[in-house]
């Protein structure tokens, strides 16, 4: 069998060593599960998945509904996004579907999920995204997909930070971003 | 310039997250086989180019990708409302 490799694997050392000042902890959380999830969210089986993942699909923008490991985020009107531990069995998912209208669909190796905490996290991410990070707005329990310095991303708060969902492609270059952003909250003052 | 677009499902957002989809309201021609050469070249390329309230689509492609239609002025660039498809044209004064 191949060696898996995850698409930020060679920032490792990099992403250890700024995490080493106590701003930030940046980290790739490499090879969740991520299901793609498209259903018409009036109909049973949108209920029935629900049922499934043990927590309804959110259905107002821009939200997500978190049990325990698994996040279940809003990505459109009948779109969603479950990220789970490596390993997540889905395919419970699929059953609650059945032959029903819609799809559910594994994508973990569309995207990789780099981890940005730490007391400048939002800082950091604010220089390439025009969105307003601040907690009282962005906080748990949120989620958006915008741009974040040119890149497409799905951003998750966490309690100390934010999951950054980018595509595997664009990872090595967000990831030579987020560390050369991070310059300044590393530097020792003068 | 950016404009910020209010996508009618994510709110306000940057234009660099929008792809344009041009002059929304452009309805399939019923019977498109009955048409004249001019008449479906018509239907295909011609379109309206006011200087004021325009009715157009956008896609919020970076964030929700819906399709949606916004009524922009094209002298001032002030989008007066969004709507989201199947929804009618608002009436704005």
């Amino acid at each position: 069998m191949a060696e898996c490799r995850s698409p930020a694997a060679a920032f490792a050392d990099r992403f250890d060593a700024a995490s080493k000042g106590g701003a930030l902890r940046l980290a790739e959380l490499p090879f969740l599960t991520q299901v793609d999830i498209r259903v018409d969210p009036a109909s049973p089986a949108a209920k029935d998945i629900g049922a499934a993942l043990g927590m309804p699909l959110p259905v107002a923008p821009g939200t997500t509904v978190i049990s325990g490991d698994v996040t279940v985020a809003w990505l459109g009107p009948d779109e969603w996004l479950v990220i789970g531990p490596e390993g997540y069995r889905f395919d419970l998912l699929r059953k609650a579907l059945g032959e029903r209208h819609g799809s559910v669909v594994d994508v973990s190796a569309q995207r990789t999920t780099l981890l940005v905490a730490g007391p400048r996290a939002r800082d950091l991410l604010a220089h390439g995204c025009a969105l307003d990070l601040h907690p009282t707005v962005f906080g748990l329990g949120r989620c958006a997909q915008t741009m974040l310095a040119r890149a497409q991303v799905v951003l998750l708060p966490r309690q100390d930070g934010l999951l950054v969902l980018v595509r595997s492609s664009f990872a090595a270059y967000l990831a030579e971003w987020l560390l050369d952003a991070a310059t300044e909250y590393l530097a020792p003052r003068l | 310039m950016m404009l910020l677009i209010p996508c009618p499902w994510c709110g306000p957002r940057d234009e660099a997250e929008f792809h344009y989809g041009g002059q929304a309201h452009v309805a399939y021609p019923e019977n498109p086989a009955a048409l004249s050469d001019e008449e479906w070249a018509r239907y295909l390329f011609f379109r309206d180019n006011p200087k004021g309230a325009f009715a157009e689509r956008w896609s919020h492609s970076a964030g929700c990708r819906r399709w949606f239609n916004a009524l922009r002025d094209t002298a001032t660039n002030e989008i007066h409302a969004v709507y989201r498809v199947g929804e009618p044209r608002p009436v704005t004064s």
